[in-house]
């Protein structure tokens, strides 16, 4: 017990000498520290300019699909219990989300209040020349056309209204779109673990010798390893300050000189609170997760004699 | 059981050359080896495989009780502590002072700093440092270099010193100074030391048992006292 004790005590000292070490080296190897330091604040920057786009882009397409819905008219003569049917019938379908009946007569009220000449219109006929519908949402937009297809073919169902062609080129669309900012975000993560890698590695090249010299008094290898993971967390996380910061005020500013919108009210912007500060989340562990493995695999390079 | 024991050591670097061939060779506790022969000659391989920088192709190198041919890389820290090394380039950290520099060996192993401080001071004592605590490598002379290097290897109490040509960039009168320190090393605490040497007037000076590396073979191990000639040098 008292030599795990002992130990620990040990592990704890040369943590606490890492932690010391590892500043006193930022600071002393400085101009090596800053093009580190640079060099993340600038790809931390893309991958934030990048995160903001994939992420807007996913909720705008996300919102203007979830607007996407099938219109079913159904046959004049239809009774009410053949309603109810239809109705369980295009809830059977898996995707279906969602059947809400509209009647006749909310058709007419919310056309007369659209436009008056509506109004004067349909009050002029004595009956009501509007069919009873269902608005059905769907789960998947990209079986839109297929459950369109089906409902169709259910009996007493007189039109089916989705938007054809133009609905599936705009799906189509956004699925490209998706794909490609995705792509172009994985691959700025990668190459900024690339190139931070390969700074901190730089910079660890012109200490080769103080890492020899750390094996040869005797040290392990895991204490070896210490300052300088704790050194490329230092180097990840100050890297990070400047993109936060940017992200942070330019995105409120952006958001607010747009109006929270891009070309039309279709693509609406996230709102700039708390998503600034997942943003800023995710760059700041970025940064230092980065940082950390970026010198973990410099060293090891000097640690296999 | 001796201190450090070879057993028909090869090696065969990975290029194709041979450096040792069929080396044995034992050395008692407190002893004091010189390691001699021409550049080229399979010496500092000799040297260098006793603390684990080389690995032998066949044979055995124990070191201490520990099989060190069969050591981890991650476990080569293990020999390393229990062993001082002395080198002819010095190896001194340019941005520590002497201080640190020495206490750097035992902050390694995580002693407590209060523990430090008087090891530290007492190494730098032994060899003649002490009013240079707070100067750095590059302002002192290469003698001075030596002795901080010399103070590092011995300040955490080991049972081997091993000096790979200590007095190799230095001129004669420094060298005879350096070789009193590790000769009162070796007397005053009894550690071992084994030393690689080009240098013909000490090795005649001091009069100990002398190992003479050939191409490789171990072309002679002079008791105490008996090698006189300046062959192999």
């Amino acid at each position: 017990m008292r030599k795990e004790v002992i130990k620990l005590m040990k592990a704890f000292r040369i943590f606490g000498r890492s932690i010391r070490d590892a500043a006193k080296s930022v600071i002393r190897n400085f101009s090596l520290s800053f093009a580190s330091i640079m060099c993340t604040t600038i790809t931390l920057l893309l991958v934030s300019v990048a995160i903001i786009c994939a992420v807007n882009i996913n909720n705008a397409t996300k919102s203007i699909e979830d607007e996407l819905s099938i219109v079913v008219y159904l046959n004049k003569d239809i009774t009410e219990e053949n309603i109810e049917n239809i109705k369980a019938d295009i809830e059977s379908q898996k995707n279906v989300e969602e059947v809400v009946f509209k009647s006749k007569t909310e058709w007419k009220d919310e056309m007369s209040e659209y436009d008056d000449t509506f109004s004067t219109v349909l009050n002029y006929l004595d009956e009501n020349p509007l069919s009873d519908s269902f608005i059905v949402k769907v789960v998947n937009v990209d079986k839109l056309s297929d459950t369109a297809l089906y409902i169709k073919s259910i009996n007493g169902v007189d039109v089916v209204k989705y938007g054809e062609g133009m609905v599936d080129e705009v799906i189509t669309a956004f699925d490209v779109v998706k794909k490609v900012v995705a792509v172009v975000v994985i691959a700025l993560i990668l190459v900024t673990a690339f190139l931070i890698s390969n700074t901190i590695k730089l910079t660890i090249f012109s200490r080769r010798s103080a890492i020899e010299i750390m094996r040869l008094v005797g040290a392990s290898n895991l204490t070896i390893k210490i300052p300088f993971i704790i050194e490329g967390f230092i180097i990840g996380v100050i890297g990070s300050i400047i993109p936060i910061c940017v992200t942070i005020y330019g995105y409120v500013v952006l958001y607010s000189l747009l109006n929270g919108h891009v070309f039309s009210n279709m693509i609406v912007l996230l709102k700039p609170y708390n998503f600034v500060f997942y943003v800023s989340g995710i760059l700041l562990i970025l940064g230092a997760i980065v940082g950390m493995i970026g010198s973990l695999l410099a060293v090891r390079k000097y640690l296999k004699i | 059981m001796k201190f450090i024991e070879l057993k028909n050591v090869n090696k065969v670097y990975k290029n194709g050359v041979t450096a040792l061939a069929d080396v044995s060779v034992s050395i008692s506790k407190g002893e004091f080896v010189f390691v001699i022969g021409l550049t080229a000659s399979g010496k500092s391989t000799f040297i260098k495989m006793l603390y684990r920088e080389e690995r032998p192709t066949k044979g055995t190198v124990m070191v201490g009780g520990l099989n060190v041919g069969k050591l981890r890389n991650r476990k080569v820290f293990k020999l390393r502590r229990k062993i001082g090394i002395v080198f002819q380039d010095f190896k001194l950290l340019p941005k520590l002072t002497v201080y640190e520099n020495v206490a750097f060996a035992l902050e390694c192993v995580g002693m407590k700093s209060k523990d430090i401080r008087p090891k530290v001071m007492s190494a730098l004592e032994r060899v003649g440092l002490k009013d240079k605590v707070r100067s750095f490598p590059g302002e002192l002379s290469g003698g001075e270099q030596q002795r901080v290097c010399i103070a590092r290897a011995i300040v955490n109490e080991p049972k081997l010193l091993i000096c790979d040509e200590p007095t190799g960039n230095l001129d004669p009168k420094t060298s005879k100074e350096i070789m009193t320190v590790i000769d009162s090393i070796n007397k005053d605490l009894g550690t071992t030391i084994i030393m690689a040497t080009h240098d013909k007037d000490i090795v005649n000076r001091m009069k100990k048992r002398v190992l003479l590396i050939e191409h490789g073979i171990l072309a002679g191990d002079y008791a105490k006292g008996s090698y006189k000639t300046n062959e192999g040098i």
